[in-house]
């Protein structure tokens, strides 16, 4: 049988490799990023994933999805993970996991919710909380390829303070030429904000994104609920549904 | 309660599709067969209806690690839909609405292990979950139950789908947890 080349640069077998913490940062108090050196990794593309397995001493073993936070940099993989209170992985990757700690992940996972450097297109990235995590390393490897494709950003996230990578996103705004950010805060706004906490509407994607005209690529990423009513916008305002990739993370939580 | 390898249990249905969810009406919906001869088997959606249909509880496992047990579905038994279908096929490419393409063996699709499902929990299936009609082959990932089916094209030779061609293994049985080429 005849196998068309895969895309996305997945090697042919998938292999689970020895990951080991070199390093964290708290995005926010829920929020962590780690960064693991992975030897032999093969690489990646922007809006891939990994899968993580976790093994206790008795054998028992259980795995999840992370999306990859940044471009392709060597050995090393960069996660950012959301704590879900009554969760299985994510309290053990956000609290308990300690530099020099080894877990095992395989991947890059997915070719489809990608974003490839040579395409000029403009882009619109929506996340929904953690749903930032794919759509930030396209902006970053937008600024490592030079990447003249124009971006715009609108993020949705609980509260000022539940914004990840706040600090990074601004200072590119102002250097990254091309980049827009808008926000839209569901529970609290910062002070002197416009307007009340709500959930993002069709009036912020129409302010936020591309017309359909410009032909945008869309990727849109978060829980299940978010992803589902940003694309049904995104095609009510006439977008072409070819050009909407998704990645639902699961439920919202709430 | 038995899982299969890497699976963990969850009792929300999550939804998972590469793009947005679909809305196809059901007065211009139809269920078309193609053989590998070229013969083209029709149905509408009222045709649809008036097939027997079952009412099958399966478990169902996606590739992104949570199953759920005990679903209760309604729908044709494909086997129903291919009796009057000549063909000596060993694979079939399912076809949606809106593009999307999953690939897997003739004979998975017979023997009371297939149906094209449009009820859940005796609902109408929603948009969301591949409504009006999905295909259902729950011994398999839930990638290969293509939601928003439109059609079946019958071949003498294996090609990737939308998802195998980006990696996803070309059978995908969960107990082997065959996720990825390779596996
Ligand atoms: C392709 C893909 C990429 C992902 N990328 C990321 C990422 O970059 N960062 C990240 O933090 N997560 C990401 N996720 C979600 C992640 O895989 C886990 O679902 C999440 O970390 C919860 O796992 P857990 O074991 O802690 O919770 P579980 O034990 O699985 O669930 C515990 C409870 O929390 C609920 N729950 C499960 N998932 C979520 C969720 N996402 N939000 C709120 N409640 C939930 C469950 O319904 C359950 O009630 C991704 C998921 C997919 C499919």
């Amino acid at each position: 049988m005849a196998r068309a080349a895969v895309p996305g640069g997945l090697s042919p077998r998938l292999v689970w490799r020895a990951a080991r913490l070199v390093e964290f940062r708290d995005e926010t108090p829920s929020a962590r990023t780690l960064v693991f050196d992975v030897p032999d990794w093969p690489g990646h593309l922007p809006g891939q994933h990994v899968d993580v397995r976790l093994t206790a001493d008795d054998g028992y073993s259980t795995q999840r999805s992370y999306s990859i936070a940044t471009p392709a940099d060597g050995s090393r993989v960069v996660l950012t993970v959301q704590l879900v209170e009554d969760g299985e992985v994510s309290p053990y990757l956000t609290e308990t996991l300690s530099v020099g700690d080894v877990i095992e992940l395989r991947g890059p996972v997915g070719g489809w919710f990608v974003w490839r450097s040579a395409d000029p297109a403009p882009v619109l990235l929506i996340g929904g909380g953690s749903g930032i995590v794919p759509l930030m390393a396209m902006i970053r490897a937008r600024r490592a390829a030079g990447s003249k494709a124009l971006f715009r950003l609108i993020y949705s996230a609980r509260t000022p303070e539940d914004r990840y990578y706040a600090d990074e996103l601004r200072t590119r705004v102002r250097d990254d030429f091309g980049l827009d950010v808008s926000y839209v805060y569901t529970r609290k706004t910062p002070e002197g904000w416009p307007l009340p906490p709500r959930r993002l509407g069709v009036a912020d994607v129409n302010n936020g994104g591309w017309p359909p005209d410009f032909q945008p690529a869309c990727f849109v990423c978060g829980p299940t609920g978010f992803v589902e009513a940003v694309a049904d916008i995104l095609i009510a305002l006439g977008h072409d549904a070819r050009r909407v990739k998704t990645e639902r993370f699961g439920p919202s939580g709430t | 309660m038995r899982l299969p390898p890497g699976q963990y249990l969850t009792e929300d249905f999550p939804v998972l599709t590469a793009g947005p969810t679909l809305r196809v009406p059901t007065d211009t919906w139809e269920f078309v067969i193609i053989t590998e001869a070229g013969e083209k088997h029709r149905w509408d959606w009222k045709q649809l209806m008036a097939l027997p249909s079952e009412r099958p509880t399966v478990d169902l496992h996606c590739v992104t690690k949570w199953s759920k047990l005990r679903t209760d579905w309604q729908g044709v038994s494909l086997d129903v839909l291919l009796d009057g279908v000549d063909t000596a096929a060993d694979y079939a490419m399912v076809h949606s609405y809106g593009g999307y393409t999953t690939n897997l063996p003739y004979e998975d699709l017979r023997n009371g292990q297939a149906w094209i499902a449009y009820k859940f929990d005796g609902e109408d299936l929603t948009p969301e979950h591949g409504g009006p009609a999905r295909l259902l082959v729950p011994h398999l990932y839930l990638w290969k139950s293509a939601k928003w089916v439109r059609g079946i094209t019958l071949t003498d030779e294996d090609s990737p789908g939308f998802w195998e061609s980006a990696g996803y293994h070309d059978y995908g049985d969960p107990w082997r947890e065959q996720r990825y080429q390779g596996d």
